[in-house]
């Protein structure tokens, strides 16, 4: 019975009640975006304030087309996974075969339940032989625990332990070797090093959500706003500028890059079923590697791929015109509903009418010719409904040399 | 002599529901109701001035929108104000709280397990997936698997079709929902105790079995079925108690020309060559109808107020075989001030929303063990609200009502019936338990309800008083409520219908039952049903 027990007096549990008082968390950058934020557009990302812009969303999309921009990447959700068995225990829960990944490397990856459908896309940070960060949009602690069980591994979420900076644009380079990280030129795509930081450790990757040159930076949280004043010091001669969601977003598009549960749904949020994918039907087929040995669904990819159960197919279109297709229907002969846009935009680069769209195989598949897309444009409280021809075209949209250029451009 | 063209035994929700839609059909309705007042378990009655309390029925989820809409019961008063989520106290001096708030809500879990926070997201997905496989099913008559009549066959394709909709693995699933226990199934995403008392509770209110028992964890997607405004799974306050959904469905009633008779019990129903006549109230007078609807529950429709040799004896064993246990009590408590809780913040929404005590699936069960040896919980399981957080009317400024919804309390007490000793050692396990957490919480009360399932019973007329009119496991379910062959709102007795939570969909103030069976007595009587919307879509 209860009445025995005395109510014992508060533990380092109840100091963490208050959290309710707070419902969007700042990240360790919050001072600084704070003191940048001129538009106050605020939106959640994972239960953190994030900023939809800044202070001018289309201009901050130009800043990482043509200087460097500043994007604070901390709510992402972050892993750790170290062990013996890292490599093993990672080869069977993600798609690619990570004994390729060497030591000091980054690979993009995605991860299905056992049914093949996908439960995220992410990136894999091969930090040392055994030790690896994996980061995504969701969260997936149970899964990872769940799929750890028989393995010699430890997985441990870091999001608010580890603060997170994406320097984007021609002078990210610049900024960095000015910043005095010595040995960033050294960096290839994909390529990861450590560098001494205010004591401690930042880890500077060469990638990014924007199809251009740029770079990662993770730090411990402590460390965070040292981090950003000293990229915001040497980055003042070459344009540096903090941006919000809205451009970065932008960037991704014209990258080809997907987002999880905007793009596609994730199957552990999926509440109908038939909203479910498999990598085959959101581009990331390419990902699966059959030769490595067992993997989280991969009998029932086999069978759909076998079966011809791959309903779906995510794409790459062309729009004719200028005016965005935003969550457009899809139309095969302006008649037949094939599918949706999940983004769209005019892109200043390609200077094309781009978006990334689902489409119901055979459409997009076998058949790509015909396709429409209708486009209901509000304007002035009257919508202008436009019926529009599509085009499939290969993503990425834009492809920049800079991106990948050796040694990286000095702007 | 006048006969009505139908008379309504029981002034509940679903009697009411039944005879709106019976009377906007152009019938001539007649709703009897015992009590002086009508509202059957939906009632708030001032027994102490100032103070409204919700007596019996307290928070509001699962009433169908498209009742509401139809009758027009926000014309009649009728507001609903979702609450602010709640909480389940620790022993240890702290709490676990449910947030509205998404992101909240996970870091409320994760201060007690980072890996149950994010568990929270499958289960939820599932758990939604089942209830938008059942919730079509609340509004349409349950099919009788024994009959060729087009109908039925046309509805068990529809069963069929739904069912062969879902996946394999959802498939597995909704048998295993049917059929599991709560603790089972909440072992399947959770391992931290709390959390699984948690969502547990849902699982057993109302309901003679404990967490552990198999079928339970039907009783869980039952609560969470409703909506509030569109908020599936939300629940709210009917401002100005639960006795607010009653008044405007009375007020509706008799704004469309029905007729009410408070005070007026029903002792028997008029059986004439196998065929409902009228009925005979306890003083011996007698009324006439065309036909005959009871409100009450299965047990006290066939056993008391119909002569058994009308019925045929299958009928009769199985009605008598219907579960239907006495396992709860209430207590309504009018405060002078709010009770403080010193585990919880001053300024937390958890005042706003609903609060327990049981942290730990062990302690449920036992709760339980007290029920099957005949006793009430020594430790006991409370759905604790303070509705007068968020509605102002129920209470003077300052000052509040508490519902404690109590579980478990047996029908019967070692055997013998309540007593009036047995109903205040029953109160006190409650006002104990609530003191354990909130020091002085006995100086605030100005004035206490107690009623145990005798007072439910002889007020109500629950049998037992069981708060569902029968239980919600899954022999009791669908076209096997209340007893297979009889599961279409019909008796075998011509004329006479029963339109009560021990009809499909089964309990909780939902008024889809009163609704299925006025649709089934149009049909019955070639009368167009234009007043009756049908079911909302679930998309």
């Amino acid at each position: 019975m209860n009445r025995q027990l005395k109510i014992k007096p508060s533990t380092a549990r109840t100091t963490a009640q208050s959290h309710f008082r707070t419902l969007r968390l700042g990240t360790p950058f919050q001072p600084r975006i704070e003191a940048l934020a001129r538009t106050n557009d605020w939106y959640n990302w994972a239960g953190y304030r994030a900023p939809h812009s800044l202070w001018d969303e289309e201009l901050e999309y130009f800043a990482i087309r043509s200087q460097a921009a500043l994007f604070d990447v901390s709510p992402m959700t972050k892993y750790r996974i170290e062990g013996k068995d890292a490599e093993a225990f990672l080869n069977r829960v993600t798609l690619r075969d990570v004994t390729k990944l060497k030591a000091g490397r980054v690979h993009y990856t995605a991860w299905c339940d056992d049914e093949g459908f996908v439960l995220d896309d992410g990136t894999l940070f091969r930090l040392s032989p055994t030790r690896f960060r994996l980061c995504s949009q969701e969260r997936h602690l149970p899964w990872l625990l769940d799929s750890a069980i028989g393995f010699d591994v430890t997985v441990e979420e870091e999001t608010e332990a580890v603060a997170g900076l994406a320097l984007q644009g021609p002078t990210s380079f610049a900024v960095l070797r000015d910043a005095g990280f010595s040995g960033v030129e050294r960096l290839k795509i994909f390529d990861l090093a450590d560098f001494p930081h205010d004591g401690s450790t930042v880890t500077i990757s060469r990638t990014g959500f924007t199809g251009d040159l740029g770079y990662e930076l993770f730090v411990p949280a402590a460390q965070a706003l040292s981090l950003w004043d000293r990229l915001m010091a040497a980055g003042e001669p070459r344009g540096i500028r903090a941006i919000g969601y809205t451009a970065l977003n932008r960037a991704r598009l014209e990258a080809g890059l997907i987002v999880a549960n905007a793009d596609f749904v994730t199957s552990e949020h999926a509440i109908r079923a038939d909203r479910l994918r498999m990598p085959d039907e959101i581009g990331l087929g390419f990902m699966i590697d059959l030769e490595k040995g067992h993997l989280n669904g991969r009998r029932a990819i086999l069978e759909a791929r076998a079966k011809r159960k791959l309903r779906h197919v995510l794409v790459g279109l062309e729009i004719e015109g200028n005016i965005p297709a935003e969550h457009a229907i899809v139309y095969h002969r302006k008649s037949q509903e094939v599918g949706l846009v999940s983004a769209a935009m005019w892109s200043p680069m390609a200077k094309r009418n781009i978006a990334i769209a689902s489409l119901a195989r055979p459409f997009g598949d076998t058949m790509v010719d015909d396709l429409w897309v209708e486009i209901y444009a509000l304007r002035e409280l009257q919508y202008q409904k436009l019926m529009k021809r599509a085009k499939l075209v290969p993503r990425p949209f834009i492809k920049l040399d800079r991106r990948t250029a050796n040694p990286p451009a000095d702007f | 002599m006048k006969a009505w063209d139908a008379i309504v035994i029981g002034g509940g929700h679903n009697g009411l529901v039944n005879a709106c839609y019976l009377q906007r059909a152009g019938l001539d309705v007649l709703v009897v109701e015992k009590n002086d007042w009508v509202g059957g378990a939906a009632t708030s009655r001032e027994l102490t001035p100032g103070f409204l309390y919700s007596n019996c029925s307290y928070v509001c989820s699962l009433f169908r929108p498209e009742i509401m809409r139809d009758l027009e019961l926000p014309r009649f008063g009728l507001q609903v104000i979702s609450y602010e989520g709640g909480a389940v106290f620790t022993r240890g001096g702290d709490y676990l709280a449910n947030y509205r708030d998404h992101d909240a809500h996970r870091r409320e879990f994760a201060r007690f397990s980072r890996r149950d926070a994010e568990a929270y997201y499958r289960y939820s997905r599932d758990v939604t997936r089942q209830c938008r496989f059942i919730q079509p099913l609340l509004m349409r008559t349950a099919p009788d698997p024994t009959s060729f009549r087009p109908r039925d066959l046309g509805e068990l394709l529809y069963l069929g079709k739904k069912f062969a909709g879902l996946s394999a693995e959802e498939m597995a699933l909704t048998l295993r929902f049917w059929t599991m226990s709560i603790s089972d199934f909440l072992d399947e995403y959770f391992e931290t105790d709390v959390i699984k008392a948690n969502f547990a509770l849902s699982g057993i209110i109302g309901t003679a079995l404990g967490p552990m028992s198999p079928g339970t964890a039907y009783v869980l997607l039952h609560h969470y079925m409703g909506e509030v405004d569109g908020s599936v799974g939300a629940w709210g306050y009917a401002r100005g108690g639960m006795g607010a959904v009653t008044r405007a469905l009375a007020a509706s009633f008799q704004a469309s020309g029905g007729t009410i008779r408070t005070g007026a019990e029903v002792d028997q129903v008029l059986v004439q060559r196998g065929k409902a006549k009228g009925i005979v109230l306890a003083d011996g007078e007698e009324i006439y109808g065309k036909l005959v609807v009871s409100n009450a529950d299965v047990k006290r429709t066939f056993l008391k107020l119909v002569e058994e040799k009308e019925l045929p004896d299958i009928f009769l064993r199985r009605v008598k075989n219907f579960k239907i246990r006495g396992s709860s009590g209430k207590v309504n408590i009018a405060l002078d001030s709010l009770p403080e809780f010193p585990a919880l913040p001053k300024d937390s929404p958890v005042y706003r929303g609903d609060m327990h005590f049981t942290d730990s699936m062990e302690r449920m069960e036992r709760a339980y063990d007290d029920w099957k040896t005949g006793r009430w919980s020594a430790d006991p399981f409370l759905d604790m609200v303070i509705p007068t957080t968020l509605d102002p009317t129920m209470a003077p400024p300052g000052k509040h009502f508490m519902s404690c919804f109590v579980q478990y309390a047996p029908p019967k007490v070692n055997g013998r019936d309540w007593t009036d000793a047995d109903r205040d050692g029953f109160a006190e396990s409650v006002i104990s338990q609530i003191a354990d957490y909130s020091p002085g919480f006995r100086d605030r009360i100005v004035h206490m309800e107690v009623r145990t399932p005798r007072e439910i019973e002889a007020e109500v007329g629950l049998t037992e008083g069981n708060i569902f009119q029968g239980e919600l496991t899954f022999d009791q379910l669908l076209f096997n409520r209340p007893v297979p062959g009889y599961a279409q709102y019909r008796s075998p007795v011509g004329g006479l219908y029963i339109c009560g939570s021990s009809t499909h969909p089964g309990g909780g103030v939902m008024g889809a039952p009163g609704r299925n069976a006025a649709a089934e007595i149009l049909r019955d009587l070639a009368k167009p049903n234009q007043h009756m919307s049908p079911a909302h879509d679930v998309i």
